[in-house]
């Protein structure tokens, strides 16, 4: 019985999972770095990296295989001649996830993943000592008072700057409350308007309904009018 | 198939749902810029992560 794939599909079903894994990677390898979810950048990594893994054997049939995923030639063809070249002296590990925290809308926790290049920094391995560790919480302590020194930008400045543009968007939607306000109170007098008609036409001559407007008027009159006729 | 036998009391569901809880989000202060950031992710106030500009900011 074949052993079904760790873990949850992406998606729906093993062909939508399959495609939009292949279309992820060609994104990937067009764009180096890409926004995704958490859950299809790690989908993505062990994918991406076998293509990279067969780019780097670089001969006919590792292509025609390549090929078989990716059916854009000229992404194919970067990353043969491109990518594959950059990951000569690397053994694997040919991607880097950075998460990025949760998305707006969804809440979906977010990632970055891209072609680890030679340039980058390695991650920063410093031990701590007991005299290191109190100097940074004099400057934690310090920071919390006023950064004077860095240009930080203070979570109060941006409260205010967004409570303002707030209240100038509420402004420009009072305007706006007010006139659908008054379309749906003509829209009301024209329904009151029209009722009353029909009622006159079917009880032969009645008082008109109390407090009626100049618009409501027109209706009336020519109902009135048809009255006459019959 | 097994089912209950006796409606829960009122207080026994309150006593129940009274430890349905949310947790505070644990979080990280930048070493950068000092702001805090959750623990594992980019900053998203200056866009450093692990020593380097991880995404632009602004």
């Amino acid at each position: 019985m074949p052993q079904p794939k760790k873990g949850p599909r992406l998606g729906s079903n093993p062909a939508h999972q399959k495609l939009m894994l292949s279309n992820l990677a060609v994104s990937l390898f067009e764009h180096e770095r890409i926004r995704t979810t958490e859950a299809k950048a790690k989908a993505l990594r062990p994918f991406a990296e076998k293509l990279i893994t067969k780019a780097k054997k670089g001969d006919l049939h590792n292509r025609r295989q390549v090929l078989s995923v990716i059916e854009d030639r000229e992404v194919v063809h970067k990353l043969f001649d491109d990518i594959a070249p950059r990951f000569a002296e690397r053994n694997g590990g040919y991607t880097r996830i950075l998460k990025i925290g949760p998305r707006g809308g969804d809440g979906a926790p977010m990632a970055l993943i891209e072609l680890v290049t030679e340039g980058d920094h390695p991650v920063a391995t410093t031990v701590e000592t007991a005299e290191g560790k109190k100097r940074r919480l004099a400057r934690r302590r310090r920071a919390d008072d006023l950064p004077a020194d860095k240009p930080v930008r203070s979570k109060a400045a941006d409260a205010s700057a967004y409570g303002q543009a707030a209240r100038e968007g509420e402004l420009e939607l009072e305007v706006e409350d007010e006139a659908d306000s008054d379309a749906g109170a003509k829209a009301q007098t024209g329904a009151a308007s029209e009722t009353s008609g029909e009622d006159e036409a079917t009880e032969a001559e009645e008082p008109s309904a109390e407090g009626e407007t100049a618009e409501a008027e027109a209706p009336e009159g020519s109902s009135s009018g048809e009255q006459e006729t019959k | 198939m097994a089912v209950p036998k006796r409606r829960k009391t009122g207080s026994k569901m309150r006593m129940r749902r009274a430890h349905w809880k949310a947790k505070a989000p644990t979080y990280a202060s930048c070493p950068q810029c000092r702001q805090p950031k959750m623990p594992h992710r980019v900053c998203p106030n200056c866009g450093h992560y692990a020593g380097r500009t991880a995404v632009e900011t602004e």
